[in-house]
């Protein structure tokens, strides 16, 4: 890292530019407060180097500004120096709490503690993928089923309940997840692109004319580009969920990775976790070993009112979720109040321009909608689709895609999640 | 200072150049305002403007200023970030360029485009004069002509252009959470170097970096490419003697009374968990209402009446009434 910012050199050259870093500036030497920003930086990069044990991206462009800041700052107090680094090698309001924790620690002498979060319940590695359920509380969890080598794996795996898996089987499974994403439901935007038809884009019929010296030709014409929705996953990683989150996780990963459309991945059990960049690695293992790291609640309690509340607030109330193709990959298992679970879900489907609700227990056998956190949240939902299968996982992303939702479940031999009448789809604005 | 405006150019087809570094703090550091040589003193400055910053904001917008290193403010809706800009300018005495970030905003409205009809004009009145003199077409006088048509007069400079050619200035890129990508890219190229290369004309170069500061609501991460160029400064609504301070400085016809009533009712509804927390424009609409209203204190009828300056969804303006008025400003006074 100091050789990204030479001590010599560090005080002299600020990182105005931004990408001019490595060009030696001739007129830019002999600061007044060169010589103290000299001798600060190797404590910068130390400092920097805590802050990135604790999980702050400070890397050598931001140690850098930081370095040239202390140069124009010339700092004589504490809280210059706590500005300066906070306003350079901070990039958002996360960052905050951890930068004034390893501040506090690093400028008093103390041992900058590690990771942030180290202690975590599970991990979602292969190993942990081997015993699905381990570390759980839950009766639930499902068990390894007896049943296992079938022949034509493929078709028999597509139905297959996710969370009744075994390692083999598992592997093929999430190779399947890779192999297809969501494609996401267009919309038209303000960017327009050339078109056979539409109206006259002045610009490049213009232009056409003054490259032809003034002869009036063709007509260029445009439409509107349609661009895909932004897709929001909403993951459940409660207790109850525990055989499903790391198939609906890496179903997630899939969606990330492809890039068709903006996507954004939260997880929700008794606290809300943004795990989109997490996700967005392109390995599938070292992102689910990120997203593990990042989930503090993994296999905890549902608190879904609050959560839901929470990422409305934080995020979707913001920007996230209006407009966009809303997925919540849930069970509905709510051991808060139901009442501000179907307030928040009410919320959510106002600002959303699809809701889909995805329940892997919709799956099985003589599955309804009963219990009280689904049932409230149901009469908000534009589509109900069962999400415990590959085929279901499909079915899904074809949803999001803006297939027919109607019935939401196209295979023969997954038991079809309930079919919104009329009635109930009453409770939301058509 | 000297080397930086050695690097101006406007040459027409001229490879674009290596962007030369960044002046030297020193050099820029000479451009602040008369007696400005620190956050405290720039605080100080930017309250004669009628802008009470705090210590994080007052140090970001000195580093801003004298590195010229663009600030990315974010923060609550209404805590004041757009004010910030606005206020830098008054205290730099320097013209503010706002650029409102929409979804699908491009180059053309971002940086420049050129004047078509203007072109055509040009076009049509030199071919005229052509004819009337009855000259027979000359290959060096169309191609001379071809070269007019690009010439700078055609081109219509938009605020990031326009930004880059003015000094001093305050570049605003209001809400950059809302534009795309495809724009974000773009201001990188901009704000990386200060530089804005039109194909016809060559590299058009800012003597002096522009200060500039951009928005963010968070309605998306903006990238980290883009956090990297700049300063990050996240804001927080203000304390209660800052807030009161910046109700008695922004409306200088209220009373202490009721600055203190307002500000400690509208801290009290923040801490209520509210869809959406009121920021510091609200307390400053709502302040106005009551001033409009003939006010000299907060009473439960006139916060009933003038809720909606200050809670803006149903649902919170029900959570506001539930919450008796009386205790409201019961807790105002008792505050005050």
């Amino acid at each position: 890292m100091a050789d990204a910012a030479p001590p010599d050199g560090a005080g002299k050259q600020p990182d105005g530019a931004g990408s001019s870093g490595g060009v030696a500036s001739p007129g830019g030497g002999a600061t007044p407060g060169g010589g103290a920003a000299t001798s600060l930086a190797p404590v910068a990069v130390g400092f920097a180097r805590a802050l990135r044990a604790a999980g702050v991206d400070a890397d050598p462009t931001r140690v850098h500004a930081f370095v040239a800041a202390l140069d124009v700052l010339a700092p004589e107090r504490t809280r210059d120096v706590y500005w300066a680094g906070r306003l350079t090698l901070c990039s958002g309001p996360d960052d905050l709490a951890r930068y004034d924790r390893v501040f506090a620690a690093f400028f008093a002498g103390v041992a900058v503690p590690g990771r942030a979060r180290t202690a975590r319940r599970v991990q979602v590695t292969a190993a942990a993928l081997a015993t699905p359920g381990s570390g759980t509380a839950d009766d639930e969890a499902p068990t390894v089923t007896a049943v296992t080598r079938h022949a034509s794996a493929y078709e028999t795996l597509r139905h297959r309940d996710v969370a009744r898996l075994d390692d083999h089987e598992r592997a093929e499974l999430h190779r399947l997840l890779r192999a297809f994403s969501l494609p996401g439901e267009l919309r038209r935007t303000r960017r327009r692109q050339p078109a056979r038809r539409g109206p006259v884009d002045r610009r490049r019929t213009v232009r056409a004319l003054l490259a032809a010296g003034g002869e009036p030709g063709r007509l260029h014409r445009t439409s509107p580009r349609p661009r895909p929705r932004r897709v929001v996953l909403l993951v459940d990683v409660s207790g109850s969920m525990a055989g499903y989150a790391d198939a609906l996780l890496r179903f997630a990963h899939a969606a990330v990775r492809a890039r068709r459309a903006p996507t954004e991945v939260f997880t929700l059990g008794t606290r809300l976790t943004r795990v989109t960049s997490e996700l967005a690695h392109r390995d599938a293992e070292t992102a689910m070993r990120a997203v593990s790291a990042a989930i503090p609640d993994w296999s905890g309690g549902t608190r879904l009112g609050a959560t839901l509340r929470e990422f409305l607030d934080r995020w979707g109330q913001r920007g996230v979720a209006r407009g966009a193709v809303v997925v919540v990959l849930s069970d509905g298992w709510e051991t808060g109040d139901p009442d501000e679970l179907a307030t928040q879900v009410r919320r959510l489907s106002r600002l959303a321009h699809r809701l889909v609700w995805a329940n892997p227990r919709a799956g099985r056998p003589g599955f309804a909608p009963t219990a009280g956190g689904m049932a409230a949240a149901l009469p908000y939902c534009d589509a109900f689709q069962a999400g415990h299968s590959l085929a279901s996982l499909e079915a899904l992303a074809a949803v999001v895609a803006g297939a027919a939702t109607d019935p939401p479940a196209r295979q023969h031999d997954v038991a079809t999640g309930p079919t919104l009448s009329a009635q109930e789809r009453g409770g939301r604005d058509a | 200072m000297s080397d930086a405006a050695a690097g101006t150019e406007e040459g027409r087809g001229r490879p674009p150049r290596v962007p030369a570094p960044s002046p030297a703090p020193a050099a820029s550091a000479g451009r602040l305002p008369l007696g400005v040589d620190g956050p405290a003193a720039l605080a100080a400055r930017l309250a004669e403007a009628g802008y009470l910053a705090d210590e994080g904001l007052a140090t970001a917008a000195f580093l801003t200023l004298a590195l010229r290193r663009p600030l990315l403010l974010e923060g609550d809706a209404g805590v004041g970030k757009t004010a910030t800009a606005a206020a830098l300018a008054e205290v730099l005495d320097a013209p503010l360029l706002r650029l409102q970030c929409y979804e699908g905003i491009d180059a053309t409205q971002a940086l420049y485009d050129w004047n078509f009809p203007a072109q055509v004009l040009h076009l049509r009145t030199a071919e005229a004069a052509a004819r009337r003199s009855g000259r027979d077409a000359d290959p060096r006088d169309e191609r001379a002509l071809e070269a007019e048509l690009y010439d700078r007069r055609f081109l219509v400079a938009r605020p990031l252009l326009q930004a880059l050619e003015t000094d001093p200035v305050v570049l605003l890129v209001d809400e950059v959470d809302r534009a795309d990508d495809e724009f974000e890219a773009l201001l990188l190229e901009v704000l990386g170097d200060f530089t804005v290369s039109v194909p016809e004309l060559g590299t058009i170069r800012a003597a002096v970096p522009p200060v500039v500061v951009l928005t963010s609501n968070r309605t998306r991460e903006v990238s980290d490419a883009l956090k990297r160029r700049c300063y990050y400064h996240w804001l927080d609504h203000p304390s209660y003697p800052r807030e009161v301070a910046i109700v008695r400085t922004r409306l200088p016809g209220v009373t202490e009374r009721l600055a203190r009533e307002v500000v400690s009712a509208v801290q009290t509804l923040r801490g209520q968990d509210l869809l959406k927390p009121p920021g510091v424009a609200e307390t400053l609409d709502w302040t106005a209402a009551l001033v409009a209203l003939g006010a000299d204190a907060l009473d439960a009828d006139r916060v009933v009446a003038t809720l909606g300056a200050v809670c803006k969804f149903r649902e919170d303006q029900d959570r506001a009434r539930a919450i008796d008025v009386a205790t409201l400003v019961g807790r105002a006074v008792t505050d005050g």
